[in-house]
């Protein structure tokens, strides 16, 4: 019994080791992108080399989830979902209640390791909308985008509420792409907008004080000359001084000086910007674009609705990545706690990233053959 | 909508999402290109600013941490100072290796390893170039030492600061309390950004209950620093706000006297002005230097106060609980007036015993035969048990706890200091939530002499009788009395509205307990104890059991060491007694008997209290004149009950 079982996971391994069924191009933009994030974090830590092993084991571990979970067929991803989602929305639950961390509550302590159930999120939302949307006529009825809706409010007001604006806006965005690639009329997609845009006031009302001043101090930074003034400031000089190609590797002395805050972390494209200039920004965004744009090939070959939504979804909540991290260091959007994936320092990020992208493996793998 | 269920259409699916991609993924590459759109602006418009801002970033902003208000009593006599001192700071990003740093820098400045300890653990919660204390409060010889070394440690300087002392010391250790170094649990609940570049906070007494106020609000630099980050020269100041001064009502010579009054000996004592709550003293004996703690107190001074016998830690006046015995008396009779249970006039016989019908059990009258004949008045001057047992059956328990629960037993009084306890007010409620079983009637005979399940804080006995004292009128008592922004700013009054409407329905049932108050100085069981003094003095002692009797018999051991030991003396009391300014309660943890052992302490305090009344001219507060006073032009006749009002 038990020599049988062992057998078996032996040969699911050797499966994933010498048969792995993944899309070259995508896993070749990933390792493209994993080592500029590991040569800009070396120097972005002042040459220290025990952050960038610390960053390459995690990129190890997140490419063996990556290898396992593309190996799970997107039907059985599918049946898992409801439980999948419920599981993780518990998990939100409970660290309402119970969580600990620094100010912000949102970390749920396991003994031998302490994880941010919202980090699931990323991937279950995406989920459970596909998975929601899959039996059913499209583009979706008032009826079925109401249920969705609900589906992205409740885990998206547990995470806010923590308060973690960052991974709110990420996992609900992540469940909004899934429900416009779904084709919900144009017409009812502006209807929604507008109604979003006149419940910003509403919004601003229950946001915390500390998010409020972010707002604020993005408007006038020199108002706030010891916190997030002094960030914004700071990126942007560490960006425009940059200019077009940039100080070079190691030569970046707004980091270097430690004038630059969370320099591994939130902030680190600045450092890019300061050392790479406007044709590294280019060449870097352009990686993000060609990642995003396979994520969206993946998914239009897909070979069921389920597929389809939440591999597209995957792909475009990457971009919110990208985009509200360049937004916050060029000084366009405020400071938000969105990491650059693959390239700021840190463990769950770049884990829940890769873990995604097994789930874009398994749907490649399962696509829909040509005729 | 029953037309529109229809089959899926995969090809349709299909191509609608292929649309709806093509779409998003146009959508995307916009963003993407708006985001290098900004970076184009930023890189190539802006470049040129932005360079020469990079190589002129020499400036950077540097924190000004706040000055802590400083704590005054009464009078202006300062309790709590701030004054410089020096510590070495360490800015972890210069150091170019912080072992061999910690390893070279012990044969230049001592460090002991709880100073290393601490220091690792902060290090680990700051950032790099964040400096870090290594070590507080460095002597003359340290500096002098390090300057000449300085040169071997890059990244390591010896930084000027504000370090708290208190001159009284041991006076007024229970009150103000202390601060403490920041430690990893302050850090989680502190506003890090308020506190930056402080390193103490309020740690119990007033230094905790009031940090908010005292603690200000941190100003800023800009500083210009050279390659190794040390300032070179300061561009611009934006000075803090310092935290607000604190004005106590105590008074510290009625604090000394007090203090005094014990000999050393175990207890505690509150005064309190029944017209307003303030608390014009609160002494807890033993006491400790609460300068031990302020840089961190060593091990072996640590241990060395946890395990003395007296527990010098303890704060009796907030945190003990004692039994109360007779002292209860005089509110309890007010209880027997307003239930209409009493009157003034009614009398019972006092035969030295008093037995429940149907019980072999006696509870037993302090005099052996009994007090004779007493009325409410007589009872209380002679503290006769017979007449408040029969007043506790007549009321039963529901209606004695309710009513004693109006003058604040059982529960916190609400001073502005954290920590107090609540003690126990006897009650159903209470006995069946904390032993699961019913209530005895045996058990209200003895609660109406203060015994059995009774306990309660000196500070709570101290707010009762400022209750009875000040007409019935309920207040929260007050600790500080004004806040004052800066030392030349007018001092601010803090309101202590009353908390309730008064307790007694009609004066004179509150005139009846007051004349029998009265009678126990005149010629009751405090008969000895005022002799001389000046002023109609109202009171009440209490000699309160340790431990219950095993038999009703009558102690014939009259030593008083025996009886220390198992005694809790207690004596309350109140003057003038016509309009009373002052109402004192004591207590002593091994004391005989009430008006013999704890008597003489109040007496102290209320002699100091006249001191500072009519005796020597009190010295005038700075910049402080106070308000036209409404009656006498004492300096006590601040009216702490106004609204929060500036003083000119």
């Amino acid at each position: 019994m038990i020599e049988a079982l062992h057998a078996r996971a032996r040969r699911f391994l050797r499966r994933i080791l010498t048969r792995p069924r993944i899309d070259l191009p995508l896993a070749a933009g990933l390792f493209l992108l994993a080592c500029v994030g590991l040569v800009t974090l070396y120097s972005a830590g002042g040459g220290d080399l025990g952050l960038v092993g610390g960053q390459a084991a995690r990129f190890v571990l997140g490419g063996a989830l990556l290898l396992l979970i593309s190996r799970i067929p997107p039907t059985v991803l599918r049946n898992w979902t409801p439980w999948l989602y419920a599981g993780s929305t518990a998990l939100l639950v409970v660290v309402a209640i119970l969580g600990e961390g620094r100010g912000a509550d949102r970390w749920l302590d396991l003994k031998f390791m302490r994880f941010q159930p919202s980090e699931l999120l990323k991937l279950t939302m995406p989920m459970m909308v596909a998975w929601y949307l899959h039996p059913r006529q499209l583009p979706p009825s008032w009826k079925d985008m109401a249920v969705v809706g609900a589906l992205i409010a409740i885990p998206a007001v547990l995470i806010a509420k923590q308060p973690d604006l960052g991974t709110a806006l990420l996992v609900a965005a992540a469940g909004a792409f899934a429900l416009f690639l779904s084709g919900v009329a144009w017409w009812r997609i502006g209807l929604l907008l507008a109604a979003v845009g006149g419940m910003i006031p509403v919004g601003w009302h229950f946001m915390h004080q500390y998010q409020r001043d972010r707002v604020l101090t993005l408007l006038n930074p020199e108002s706030d000359p010891l916190g997030n003034g002094w960030h914004i400031i700071q990126s942007q000089i560490a960006v425009g001084s940059g200019g077009v190609f940039g100080k070079g590797w190691m030569h970046g002395t707004q980091s270097r000086l430690e004038f630059l805050p969370e320099h591994t972390t939130d902030f680190i494209f600045a450092v890019f910007s300061e050392e790479f200039g406007l044709v590294g920004v280019c060449l870097l965004l352009a990686l993000y674009a060609f990642i995003i744009g396979r994520c969206l090939w993946i998914a239009m070959e897909a070979r069921d609705t389920y597929s389809r939504l939440l591999a597209g979804a995957i792909g475009m909540s990457f971009f919110v990545y990208v985009f509200v991290n360049g937004g916050m260091i060029a000084g366009m959007l405020p400071v938000v706690g969105v990491p650059l994936p693959f390239v700021s320092y840190g463990g769950t990020s770049a884990v829940s990233l890769l873990s995604g992208f097994g789930v874009l493996m398994s749907i490649h793998a399962n696509r829909k053959m040509h005729d | 909508m029953k037309k529109r269920r229809t089959l899926k259409d995969p090809r349709g699916e299909a191509a609608l999402f292929q649309r709806r991609s093509l779409v998003g993924f146009a959508l995307i590459v916009l963003g993407l290109v708006a985001l290098s759109g900004r970076f184009f602006y930023l890189q190539v418009e802006r470049h040129d600013e932005f360079v020469t801002r990079s190589e002129n970033n020499r400036v950077k902003p540097k924190v000004i941490p706040p000055a802590r208000g400083l704590i005054y009593d009464r009078n202006g006599v300062l309790l709590a100072d701030n004054v410089p001192a020096f510590r070495l700071e360490v800015v972890p990003e210069q150091v170019p290796d912080m072992q061999a740093m910690l390893r070279q820098i012990g044969a230049v400045v001592p460090l002991d390893e709880d100073d290393i300890a601490t220091f690792r653990k902060q290090l680990k919660q700051s950032r790099r170039f964040e400096s870090v204390p290594l070590k507080m409060h460095l002597s003359e010889d340290d500096i002098a030492r390090f300057a000449i070394n300085r040169w071997r440690f890059p990244g390591v300087d010896v930084v000027p600061y504000l370090t708290r002392h208190y001159p009284y010391g041991e006076l007024f250790a229970h009150v103000i309390g202390y601060v403490g170094r920041i430690d990893a649990d302050d850090l989680k609940r502190l506003d890090p950004d308020r506190y930056q570049g402080t390193s103490h906070v309020g740690r119990s007494g007033i230094e905790r209950s009031y940090e908010d106020a005292l603690h200000g609000t941190p100003g800023y630099a800009l500083v210009e620093v050279n390659a190794d980050g040390r300032t070179q020269r300061v561009l611009e100041t934006h000075p803090p706000t310092p935290g607000k001064n604190l004005y106590l009502s105590i008074d510290v010579r009625l604090q000394k006297a007090a203090t005094a009054a014990f000999e050393g000996r175990p207890g505690a004592a509150v005064a309190i002005d029944p017209r307003n709550g303030q608390v014009l003293a609160m002494v807890s004996v033993p006491s400790f230097d609460p300068n031990l703690f302020v840089n961190g107190i060593s091990g072996a001074d640590y241990k060395a106060l946890t395990t003395a016998p007296d527990k010098p830690l303890y704060n009796r006046a907030l945190r003990g609980v004692y039994p109360p015995g007779s002292t209860v008396k005089p509110f309890l009779a007010l209880g027997g007036l307003e239930y209409g249970v009493r009157r003034p006039e009614d009398t019972v016989l006092s035969t030295g015993e008093f037995c429940l019908p149907g019980q072999s059990r006696c509870y037993r009258d302090d005099t052996r035969g009994g007090d004779g004949v007493v009325n409410m008045v007589r009872a209380i001057e002679k503290s006769t048990n017979t007449y408040f047992y029969k007043l506790a059956l007549d009321l039963g328990i529901d209606r004695l706890s309710n009513w004693m629960g109006r003058f604040g037993f059982g529960q916190k009084t609400g001073i502005d200091l954290d920590g107090e306890l609540s003690g126990v007010l006897p009650s159903r409620e209470w006995k069946m939530a904390n032993s699961r079983q019913p209530w005895y009637p045996g058990e209200t005979i003895i609660a109406g002499i203060g015994q059995g399940y009774w306990a309660v804080t000196p500070l709570q006995l101290g707010h009762a009788l400022s209750i009875v004292a000040g007409q019935g009128v309920p207040r929260a008592p007050r600790v500080v009395m004004a806040t004052q922004d800066n030392v030349e700013a007018p001092r601010q009054m803090l309101a202590n509205p009353p908390t309730g409407p008064s307790l007694v329905s009609n004066p004179k049932n509150l005139d009846v307990i007051k004349q029998g108050m009265e009678a126990v100085i005149t010629g009751g069981t405090g008969a000895k104890q005022f002799i001389g003094f000046p002023l109609v003095v109202a009171g009440k002692s209490g000699t309160a059991e340790r431990f219950s009797r095993t038999t009703s018999a009558y102690d014939t051991n009259k030593n008083n060491a025996y009886l220390a030991s198992r005694h809790r003396a207690w004596f309350e009391a109140y003057t003038p007694a016509d309009d009373p300014k002052i109402a004192a309660v004591a207590l002593l943890e091994a004391g005989a008997w009430g008006a013999q052992d704890a008597g003489p302490i109040v007496r102290k305090v209320f002699e100091a209290w006249l001191a500072t009344q009519g005796g020597a001219p009190v010295a005038p507060a700075p910049a402080q004149t106070g308000p036209a006073p409404s009656g006498s032009a004492q300096v006590e006749d601040l009216p702490a009950q106004a609204e929060s009002e500036a003083i000119p």
